[in-house]
C-alpha cells in the first residue's frame, strides 16, 4: 500500500525550506513584490533552487541533480504553498523538468537542475493532462505563433514551445517577446508569447513529454494547495483566539468552531490525498487514478479553506494589507491549474469505468 | 515476553497441544485464554502476557493459518471493546478473575447501559438513581440505545449515587446482572424496522457493592476509559478501493446504464472520490499508529464516514428510481450485530442516518475537534457548579 506519512529526512527538508521561508518570504515581502515591476522572488529562487539545489530534486544524480522523488518536492510544495511564494518552482522544477525527463534532454535538464536557468512550458496553465495544447507554426526552421495562459514566462529563460510537427522546441527566451498579463494570482504571473520567427531546438515529442509534465503538475499541485489550505486554517484559527466580539474570543462561538473543525477535517483529507498523488507519482503505480482524485478534491477545499480564512477574519481579510487575499488569488487560479476539479472527475469517470450517461 | 519470534514460537506448540480440528471451541478458547494468548498485553493469569499490544497480529496470524476458532467480537464487540479495558483499570483482583474469561470467550455477553431518554450527548445529566442499603446498591432509572442487551448476561451501568454535588461528581460505575429481578429488556424499533437496540427499564435492582468499579462518585472519570476505547475500536482495518458503501452503487451504475442520468454522474464522481481520499485518510491514520505516531485524525474519521454513508445511500436510493420507491422488508428483526452495507438501498439509507448520532454525534464531534484539536475555546458552561438535582431538565 501506499506510503502516506513524511520520512524523517522528508521532514528534515520542510524544516530547512520553512525556515528559509520565514526568514526571507514574510507576506509582506510578497505583497509589496506583487506591487513592483518584478513580482518574482528572485534572490528567494537563488536560495531555494540552487544554494539548498531544490531544483533538481526531479533530476537524476548523473545530470546533475538530486535523485530525490516526487514525495520531496511534494513537501517543498507544501511549504512554498504556505508561503504563498512567488518562486518558479512548480513551473521550472517540475513541469519543465518532468517534460525534459520525458524527451531525455540532459543538457537543458541539467541546467534547469542547477537552478541557474529557469524553464517553462508554454502551454497555457489551464490546460490538464488530458487536454489537447496549442501549438505554433514551424516555418522553415523557424516557430511563428502566440501562445496564451503562460505561468512565469516573466522570469524563464528557456521556453519548451510545442509546435504543429508535434515536437517539442527549446527556445531561448529573449528570442521570443513576452507579454506579461494582468493575473488574478499576483504571485504566479501570467504572459502571452509571441513567436516571430524565433528559433528552436527540437528536443522531443510533444504528447508524450505534456502529458507526463502536466500529470506531475497536477499530483503536485495538490501539495502546494495543501500548503495553501492549511495556512488558512491555522492562521484563521490563531485570528479567532485572539480576536473579542460580544466580550469573547470569536473562536468560542459555537456556529465559527463547526466551521473551522469542519474545515480542519477537510485539509486533514486533503493532505492524506496529497501524499498519495506524490507516492503514485514517485512508485508510478495506479497513478493516473490517484492523480486525478487528489486534484478533483484538492481545489475545491483550498479554495474554501481561504475563502473561510476571509469571511472569518471580517472586515481585516478585505483589505489590501492582510496577506489572505494573496492566498485565495493563488487558490483560486489553483483550482484551475492544470485542470479543474470538473476535468479531473471527467478523466476518472473512464479510469473507474462510471461512464457518463 | 517481548519477542515476536518467541510468541510465534508460543503460539505454535499451544496449537500442537490443541489442535483446533479436534480440540472444542469452547475448550480451545478457555485454554487460548489461560495460555495468554487471548489478548497478549493483559497481564499473565488475565489472558495475557504483558507483551506490547502490536504483538498480538502475530498471535493471530498463526491461529487463522491453523483454522482455530475465533471468539465472535461482533457479537461481544461491546465486552471486548469497552467493558474489558475498563475492568482491566479499575476493578479488583477478585472482579478481574471473574469476569475477564467468560468475556472473552463470548460465555458471556456484555452490553452497556449508559445513555438515557434525557441524557445522550449530555450524558453526565444522567438520572438512573443508585441508593445504598447497607451492602447494597437499589437501583431505579430507564436506559436506552443498549446494543445486545437481550443477548447480555451482565451490563456496565453509571448510576447517579449523589445528586447533591455538580452532575459529573455524582456518578458512581457497577456491574450489572443481567439476570436480576428488576432488569426488563424491551426491543427498541428503529427506522429501519428492525430493532437491534433496547430499551432497559430498572425498578429497585439490587446490586452488591462488590461489584462496584471505582470509587463512589468517581463513575465519570471511569467511564472515560470506556468511551476512549470505543474510540480506539473505530477504523482499525486496511479498507480495497470502493471497500465502503461507494462499492455497492458503483456497481450498480455499471450494470443499469439506463438508470444514469448527468446529474447523477456529477454527483456520483465527486462521492466517489471523496470516498477514495476517506479511505486514503484512514489509511494514512492506520499508519500513523502503526508507526507510534498517533495524531488526532482519528477525532474525525467518525465524522466524515458518516456523512459520506449518508450522500451515497442517499444517492443510491435516487439512482434506483423507481425501484427506490420500494424498501426490502419491514418486519421487525433482531439482528445480532449491525451490518451497515447488507440488506437493500433504502435499509442503507435509513440505517446511515444513525451514523450520524451514535457514538457520539456530529455536532459534539465537532465540538470535540474545535476544542481538543485546534484549542478553540470551551463552550460557556452554565451546569459546571450546579448540584444535579438543581439543573433544569
Amino acid at each position: 500500500m501506499t506510503d502516506l506519512l513524511y520520512s524523517e529526512e522528508e521532514e528534515a527538508l520542510r524544516a530547512a525550506v520553512r525556515d528559509l521561508l520565514t526568514d526571507h518570504c514574510p507576506p509582506a515581502g510578497v505583497l509589496a513584490r506583487t506591487e513592483s515591476d518584478a513580482p518574482h522572488g528572485r534572490a528567494l529562487w537563488k536560495s531555494l533552487a540552487e544554494d539548498m539545489g531544490l531544483a533538481g530534486l526531479l533530476v537524476p544524480e548523473e545530470q546533475g541533480g538530486q535523485g530525490a522523488s516526487h514525495r520531496e518536492a511534494a513537501v517543498v510544495l507544501e511549504e512554498l504553498g504556505r508561503a504563498v511564494a512567488p518562486v518558479p518552482y512548480l513551473t521550472s522544477a517540475v513541469v519543465a523538468t518532468e517534460a525534459l525527463l520525458a524527451c531525455g534532454d540532459g543538457e537543458l535538464l541539467s541546467r534547469l537542475a542547477s537552478g541557474r536557468t529557469i524553464g517553462a512550458l508554454a502551454v497555457g496553465l489551464h490546460t490538464g493532462p488530458a487536454t489537447g495544447v496549442e501549438t505554433v507554426r514551424l516555418e522553415n526552421g523557424t516557430l511563428h505563433g502566440e501562445l496564451t495562459g503562460i505561468a512565469d514566462a516573466a522570469v524563464a529563460d528557456v521556453l519548451l514551445v510545442p509546435a504543429d510537427d508535434g515536437g517539442l522546441y527549446a527556445v531561448a527566451a529573449d528570442a521570443v517577446t513576452v507579454l506579461p498579463r494582468i493575473s488574478l494570482d499576483l504571485t504566479r504571473p501570467l504572459a502571452t508569447v509571441r513567436l516571430a520567427g524565433a528559433p528552436g531546438r527540437r528536443v522531443g515529442d510533444t504528447e508524450p513529454a505534456v502529458r507526463r509534465a502536466l500529470r506531475a503538475a497536477a499530483g503536485l499541485l495538490a501539495s502546494e494547495q495543501l500548503g495553501v489550505a492549511d495556512w488558512a486554517l491555522a492562521e484563521t484559527v490563531r485570528y479567532l483566539k485572539e480576536r473579542k466580539q460580544f466580550n469573547r474570543p470569536v473562536g468560542g462561538f459555537q456556529a465559527l468552531k463547526h466551521r473551522l473543525a469542519r474545515l480542519w477535517l477537510e485539509v486533514v483529507h486533503l493532505r492524506a490525498a496529497a501524499r498519495a498523488a506524490a507516492d503514485a507519482l514517485s512508485t508510478g503505480q495506479d497513478t493516473d487514478v490517484t492523480v486525478a482524485v487528489a486534484q478533483a478534491y484538492a481545489a475545491p477545499v483550498a479554495v474554501r479553506a481561504t475563502e473561510e480564512a476571509l469571511q472569518l477574519h471580517g472586515g481585516i481579510g478585505m483589505t489590501w494589507e492582510h496577506p489572505v487575499h494573496l492566498y485565495l488569488k493563488r487558490a483560486k487560479a489553483d483550482s484551475i491549474a492544470y485542470g479543474t476539479a470538473g476535468a479531473h472527475r471527467e478523466a476518472l469517470s473512464a479510469l473507474v469505468d462510471l461512464q457518463a450517461p | 515476553m517481548t519477542d515476536a519470534r518467541e510468541l510465534r514460537g508460543r503460539t505454535r506448540e499451544f496449537l500442537a497441544q490443541h489442535p483446533p480440528a479436534s480440540t472444542d471451541r469452547l475448550d480451545f478458547l478457555r485454554a487460548r485464554f489461560d495460555a495468554g494468548l487471548a489478548w497478549v498485553h493483559y497481564p499473565e493469569g488475565l489472558g495475557g502476557l504483558g507483551a506490547p499490544r502490536s504483538l498480538q497480529g502475530v498471535v493471530d496470524a498463526e491461529l487463522a493459518a491453523a483454522g482455530a476458532p475465533d471468539n465472535d467480537p461482533r457479537r461481544i464487540g461491546i465486552g471486548l471493546g469497552m467493558a474489558a479495558p475498563t475492568i482491566l483499570a479499575y476493578g479488583t483482583e477478585e472482579q478481574k478473575r471473574r469476569f475477564l474469561r467468560p468475556l472473552w470467550t463470548g460465555e458471556e455477553v456484555w452490553c452497556q447501559l449508559f445513555s438515557e431518554p434525557g441524557a445522550g450527548s449530555d450524558l453526565a445529566a444522567l438520572g438512573t438513581r443508585a441508593v445504598r442499603e447497607g451492602d447494597t446498591w437499589v437501583v431505579n432509572g430507564q436506559k436506552v440505545w443498549t446494543s445486545s442487551a437481550h443477548l447480555a448476561r451482565w451490563a456496565i451501568l453509571i448510576a447517579r449515587t449523589d445528586p447533591d454535588v455538580p452532575k459529573h461528581q455524582g456518578i458512581t460505575y457497577f456491574v450489572c446482572d443481567m439476570t436480576d429481578p428488576g432488569v426488563e429488556v424491551r426491543p427498541l424499533r428503529q427506522i429501519t424496522g428492525e430493532a437491534e437496540f433496547n430499551e432497559v427499564f430498572l425498578t429497585g435492582v439490587r446490586i452488591p457493592d462488590s461489584r462496584r468499579l471505582g470509587a463512589v462518585g468517581d463513575g465519570w472519570r471511569v467511564a472515560q476509559t470506556t468511551l476512549n476505547n470505543e474510540r480506539v475500536a473505530i477504523g482499525g482495518m486496511a479498507q480495497p478501493r470502493e471497500g465502503g458503501m461507494i462499492g455497492p452503487v458503483a456497481k450498480t451504475w455499471r450494470e443499469r446504464p439506463e438508470l444514469r442520468t448527468h446529474d447523477l454522474h456529477q454527483r456520483l464522481l465527486t462521492l466517489w472520490v471523496e470516498a477514495e481520499v476517506a479511505r486514503f485518510t484512514g489509511e494514512r491514520l492506520r499508519q500513523q499508529l502503526a508507526a507510534g505516531q498517533p495524531g488526532p485524525e482519528g477525532a474525525g474519521m467518525k465524522l466524515a464516514f458518516a456523512r459520506l454513508n449518508q450522500e451515497i445511500s442517499g444517492l443510491e436510493v435516487e439512482l434506483r428510481g423507481e425501484e427506490g420507491l420500494l424498501y426490502d422488508d419491514w418486519t421487525l428483526r433482531r439482528p445480532e450485530h449491525v451490518d451497515f452495507t447488507g440488506r437493500d438501498a433504502g435499509y442503507r439509507y435509513l440505517r446511515s442516518k444513525g451514523n450520524s448520532i451514535e457514538g457520539g454525534t456530529s455536532e459534539v464531534l465537532l465540538n470535540i475537534v474545535a476544542e481538543r484539536v485546534l484549542g478553540l475555546p470551551a463552550e460557556p458552561r452554565t451546569d459546571k457548579d450546579v448540584a444535579w438535582k438543581d439543573l433544569a431538565r
